[in-house]
């Protein structure tokens, strides 16, 4: 029961950061991501202030993080973060946000998401096959 | 630059390291979202999963409550949209990690793989980003 409640907060907290950083507004991310627009370096500090974070906490409790699973700079790797980024750099929407922003019941979000969750289901059957 | 919001964005970011922290201090957990969501379809170890997705829905069901500004985004197709996800989420299996559990979680513990994860999907998101919006002229 402790586990879900601080799985719930993490949430939470996790989704609050993303509506208060812009990262929830896909105009945004792409206002980012788009370097030949008006770019907006915005989003550069939200991974900045999230990872200055993380670096100083996961020191404190390194000994709670899993094991890796995988080690190697492999294909699969390199391919599906490049396929992820064309997805990220079409939409504005990456996991996270896209589920946040489901709260707003928007139509592309919805949208969105559903594929999100195909595309997941998609590549288990594909490399089942 | 006219939309640049350095202080907000820092603080939405702590916010997520900070989660991230948590999650991991309490749970022994990585907070990586697109890990989260596709291992909802696997019983048993799902249900901490659920509460997270939970977290983030609520989140954004509170934003708003508040009265915070909602920034939606009017006529974008959703045939796009629907592509997006398509390749966000076979992307995201494929490579193991987004931006949270490549990125946030990932540098946060100087991990190789997800360092090249993170340089590499920044660089196909703004190719793809220029292309679409400046090639093919999808806007909104």
């Amino acid at each position: 029961m402790k586990a879900l409640a601080s799985a719930l907060g993490a949430g939470f907290v996790f989704g609050t950061g993303l509506w208060v950083s812009g990262m929830a507004n896909p105009k945004k991310v792409l206002g980012f991501l788009d370097i030949t627009g008006d770019w907006d370096a915005s989003l550069m500090f939200v991974m900045g202030g999230a990872v200055a974070v993380t670096l100083a906490g996961f020191k404190i409790y390194r000994t709670k993080i899993p094991a890796p699973t995988l080690k190697d700079i492999d294909f699969p790797l390199v391919a599906g973060a490049a396929i992820f980024g064309i997805g990220w750099g079409i939409a504005g929407y990456c996991p996270g946000p896209a589920i946040t922003a489901l709260s707003t019941l928007s139509m592309e979000s919805i949208v969105f998401v559903i594929s999100m969750v195909a595309g997941g289901l998609l590549h288990r059957v594909v490399q089942r096959a | 630059m006219h939309d640049f919001t350095p202080i907000s964005a820092l603080t939405g970011g702590a916010l997520i390291g900070l989660a991230s922290v948590w999650l991991l201090a309490a749970n022994g957990r990585i907070a990586g979202v697109s890990g989260i969501l596709h291992g909802l379809f696997s019983p048993p170890e799902n249900q901490w999963r659920a509460w997270f997705i939970s977290g983030l829905l609520l989140a954004g069901l509170a934003w708003q409550a508040a009265g915070a500004p909602v920034p939606l985004r009017e006529g974008f197709p959703l045939g796009w949209a629907a592509a997006g996800g398509l390749l966000v989420g076979f992307g995201t299996r494929m490579g193991g990690g987004c931006t949270s559990g490549h990125g946030v979680c990932g540098l946060g513990r100087l991990s190789v793989r997800s360092l090249v994860a993170v340089l590499v999907f920044m660089a196909s998101g703004m190719l793809a980003a220029y292309v679409t919006r400046h090639l093919i002229g999808v806007t909104s």
